[in-house]
């Protein structure tokens, strides 16, 4: 029974190694590739914790277990090792995970930095959008084509919900903000996540690589309908962009008297 | 037991306590367990002084324990709801659904609204009505007297009042839920932020409600500052001689740890608290008065007027998580010194390592200041601070990672005792190290920037809280149970209840950590709305099963625990061969706890050291003078 209890503790991290392994082909791992090229980055930084998490893992749950063996396989007439410790072992197990902790920090920070210090934005990325979430939508608003997003609203916006355009293939940059109380704007494919906070105008950029509809959805608490805060992110070209909102300028025109003048957007 | 042994006793006592407060001791011989008439005469108490309000800090710690028990149910029970809207969302709920259509939620199924009320109060419960009471109001209060060799706790009465404020605490926690029918409530998450917490009109119903919850958190925190103040105070003055502080069991360095967090940082959230409640004053009486500590301006909700003020939701989340992550050491820290006590005493060997295991928990404490910000990487708070808080917070598992280390080198070698206390103890190393690692991936502030609020937290701290801090738990009433009632629990029973809950707690957490690589976020009612999480059900499905088994397994410990009170098999003062002080004492002590007031020689630990050797036996009580012809030992 001790030698089942001892293999008890082999037993489970080895399963939970196998369903780990198998997970991506399960379909129970990232939606789909990074869509973004911080996103190539922050997956590469998980991969890399994943391996010394890994083999931390693995090392200690297996010495865990094997301290565990040898109790339940020692001759019952052999007494306890006495000892108070090692102040040797004390200090290697000190010095090389501090090492390794201080390792996995220094490797974040330019990836940090690049996602969010705003001085390091791409320089060449356009404003494209406004993003207001309110319980429970998000709204986007688009400016007047040919003019600069501002923050505040101007006549000749452009307003649609729940569903954004942007370019792929360069850095732009969307304003975040809230228009009652705290969410989140969450794209999972393009591993973008950050809160829009009552009160604060957030810039956040992506650039998104490949042509495609990605998510968007809502990542804090904001009522109940938190979970049915679904939209779209409509990644295409430049020139679908700007065809998507000549329409959108259109429709939002639209009076039904001068069609014609409507369409082209005066 | 006749007179003369009696008095014999008494003689022995007086000697031994010389230069010791007399008064404090000798109540502890008229009701040490032994039948003595006229001792009982002296001490009449009514049932409700002796069960009730009782000043003693055994019962007080029962009372903890018993009432933790209940609310550790009633916490699995909204959780398992959480869990059956998950693996069937807007199902009727078979059998508990008639009863959760008591306050209307269409007739079983659960209301989108109803699911917000259900994980916040699921949080609520476990966090402020299991976890930390029962770690320090239960074992602390039990515990801290008997292993630092004293009667009582410094101040009992407002020991009495700290367990008795903790049913206005849930009498308010209950109201929040109940208060408006079941159909609104304080749907804000434990977290609580501002603005949904703050304007009423945010959450439509959740006025009261909050209300009662923030009064609910106001109270728990008084309950906790009295148990702190008194701890502290107990175990810096009354400490038996000899009990120097680093002869104290690891379980008392952690309470102390402990109490010191709590003092330190609670009051800034019951500040936090107030602040809240003075921004929603205008929904609690008539005035039009109110405080905009977390209202900015031109906030419009639900169409309501735009609001005028100038404050900042994000002061709140500062302010909670001030509290809140040394809160989580709170839930922590003492389940690791018992862990240690306990894995020492069934390893028959020396804790490995005790003062870096004291050294190591102190460098929790200091650190766990310093990391709040690591719950608010995507908050829009300034990068600069994200990178001081990842670097802190990487250097926190440091000292976690040392404990670990220290936990696998004290059974290494050791004389293994398999029993229940030792697997729970166990499974908590284990668990611990998953949790620890989890950590490290959100302490990456890119990655973190993923998986900040998917279901990868939920495994997170479940895999501490729950695998780690209850599992400890688990392992501690039943070592403990003998000195509590003078009989033991079940081995086998637990045996299975350990085998039971470790595989249906690992099949319920461990698939999270999955859930949130697929970017599942948590606190929604129904992920499958959006596509790329339709095909996650199933997962679901298995996890909810999984923790239905895991909760049903929890009768085992409940069984156990109540046939054993009463049917246990007796014991005497030290059935585990343990060396603390509280082993010295009678099972259960008396009133005053020690009859022979202790003295100490030795650190806890001293398993299998040549003196004990010396002596026949694996183990030495702190209270056994030094063995003649063993040489000292250099330390302790
Ligand atoms: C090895 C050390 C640890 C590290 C590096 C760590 C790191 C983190 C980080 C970065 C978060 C925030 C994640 C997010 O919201 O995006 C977090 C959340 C959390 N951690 Fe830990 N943690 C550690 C140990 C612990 C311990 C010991 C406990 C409890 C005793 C704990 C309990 C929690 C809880 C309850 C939350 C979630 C709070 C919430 O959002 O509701 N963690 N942890
Ligand atoms: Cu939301
Ligand atoms: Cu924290």
């Amino acid at each position: 029974m001790k030698k089942f209890w001892a293999l008890f503790f082999f037993f489970w991290p080895t399963v939970a190694i196998i369903v780990c392994a198998i997970a991506p082909s399960r379909g129970w791992w990232f939606p789909g590739a990074p869509m973004s090229r911080t996103g190539i980055q922050i997956d590469g930084l998980f991969y890399l914790i994943l391996i010394i998490v890994t083999i931390t893992f693995v090392g200690t749950q297996y010495v865990l277990g094997y301290a565990l063996w040898r109790g339940a396989t020692k001759d019952p007439r052999e007494k306890a090792f006495f000892s108070h410790g090692s102040h040797k072992l004390e200090i290697i197990w000190t010095i090389v995970p501090s090492f390794i902790l201080v390792f996995i920090s220094l490797s974040q920070l330019d990836v940090l930095a690049e996602i969010r210090v705003i001085s390091k934005f791409p320089e060449k990325s356009t404003k494209v959008a406004e993003v207001k979430a309110r319980q429970f939508e998000w709204r986007i608003r688009y400016p007047k084509p040919g003019t600069e997003l501002t923050t505040e609203e101007n006549p000749g916006d452009l307003y649609f919900v729940n569903e954004l355009h942007v370019p792929t293939g360069k850095p732009v940059i969307v304003n975040l903000r809230t228009q009652d109380v705290q969410h989140a704007f969450f794209s999972p494919q393009l591993r973008v996540k950050q809160d829009a906070v009552p009160g604060l105008v957030i810039p956040i950029w992506f650039d998104v690589l490949e042509v495609g509809t990605y998510d968007l959805v809502c990542a804090e608490l904001c009522g109940w309908g938190h979970y049915k805060m679904k939209a779209r992110i409509v990644a295409q070209s430049q020139s679908s962009v700007d065809k998507y909102l000549t329409q959108l300028t259109a429709d939002q025109n639209a009076d039904g008297t001068k069609s014609e003048a409507a369409k082209s957007g005066e | 037991m006749d007179v003369v042994a009696h008095t014999l006793l008494k003689d022995i006592l007086q000697f031994s306590t010389q230069g010791f407060d007399m008064a404090t001791v000798s109540p502890a011989l008229d009701t040490h367990g032994h039948t003595d008439d006229h001792s009982h005469a002296h001490h009449e108490q009514s049932f409700i002084a002796k069960y009730v309000f009782s000043l003693d800090h055994k019962i007080i710690g029962i009372q903890f324990l018993m009432t933790t028990l209940i609310m550790l149910m009633v916490g699995g029970a909204l959780a398992l709801a959480v869990r059956w809207q998950l693996a069937f969302p807007w199902e009727n709920m078979p059998v508990v659904g008639q009863l959760f259509g008591l306050f209307r939620s269409e007739g079983g199924q659960i209301s989108p609204e109803f699911y917000t009320m259900l994980f916040t109060m699921h949080a609520s419960v476990m966090i402020f009505l299991v976890i930390i009471p029962i770690l320090a109001g239960a074992f602390g209060n039990f515990l801290i007297p008997l292993q630092i060799g004293t009667d009582d706790m410094a101040f009992p009465a407002l020991n009495m009042l700290s367990y008795w404020f903790m049913w206005p605490a849930i009498v308010c926690f209950g109201c929040s839920f109940f208060v408006a029918g079941g159909t609104a409530g304080p749907g804000n998450g434990w977290t609580s932020y501002p603005l949904l917490s703050d304007l009423p009109q945010a959450a439509p119903g959740s006025g009261a409600p909050q209300t009662f919850w923030l009064l609910g958190l106001t109270l728990v925190g008084i309950s906790s500052m009295m148990g702190s103040v008194n701890y502290l105070t107990t175990i810096i003055n009354m400490r038996a001689p000899g009990m120097t502080l680093f002869r104290m069991p690891l379980t008392i360095w952690s309470m102390f740890i402990t109490a010191i967090l709590q003092a330190f940082a609670l009051p800034v959230l019951t500040a936090a608290g107030f602040m809240l409640l003075f921004d929603r004053l205008n929904s609690i009486l008539p005035t039009d008065i109110h405080s905009v500590f977390f209202i900015p301006a031109n906030i419009i909700v639900n169409n309501a007027a735009p609001t005028v003020g100038g404050g900042q939701p994000l002061l709140w989340q500062h302010l909670f998580w001030f509290y809140s992550h040394p809160a989580v050491y709170i839930m922590l820290l003492p389940a690791m010194g018992m862990v240690s006590d306990m894995l020492a005493c069934m390893s028959r060997k020396p804790v490995f390592g005790y003062k870096p295991m004291v050294y190591s928990m102190a460098a929790i404490a200091g650190l766990g200041f310093i990391v709040w910000g690591h719950h608010m990487f995507t908050s829009g708070m300034n990068p600069a601070l994200g990178m001081t808080f990842m670097t802190s917070t990487m250097m926190i598992a440091l000292p976690s990672a040392i404990k670990v280390f220290n936990w696998i080198g004290t059974i290494w070698g050791g004389d293994l005792k398999f029993n229940a206390v030792m697997l729970n103890c166990s499974g908590f190393v284990a668990m611990f190290i998953v949790g620890g690692l989890s950590g490290i991936f959100m302490a990456a502030v890119p990655v973190d920037i993923y998986f900040h609020d998917t279901y990868f937290i939920v495994a997170h701290f479940h895999y501490i809280l729950f695998g780690t801090t209850l599992f400890g738990v688990f392992a501690a009433i039943q070592f403990w149970f003998p000195k509590m009632f003078g009989r033991e629990m079940n081995d086998t029973v637990q045996k299975w209840h350990f085998a039971l809950s470790f595989i249906g707690f690992n099949c319920t957490f461990f698939p999270m950590h999955l859930l949130g690589i697929a970017g599942m976020p948590r606190r929604y009612a129904d992920p499958y709305l959006h596509g790329y999480l339709e095909h996650l059900l199933p997962m679901n499905r298995f996890i909810t099963v999984s923790a239905i088994v895991m909760g049903f397994a929890q009768f085992l410990l409940l069984g156990n625990f109540f046939y054993s009170i009463f049917r246990g098999k007796k014991v005497g003062r030290n059935p585990w061969n343990a060396n603390g002080l509280e082993w010295t004492a009678p099972s259960p002590p008396g009133h005053g706890n020690f009859d022979i007031a202790p003295v100490v020689y030795r650190g806890p630990y001293e398993y299998s050291s040549p003196e004990a050797e010396a002596i026949g036996q694996d183990y030495i009580l702190q209270t056994v003078p030094h063995v003649k012809g063993v040489p000292k030992l250099a330390k302790h």
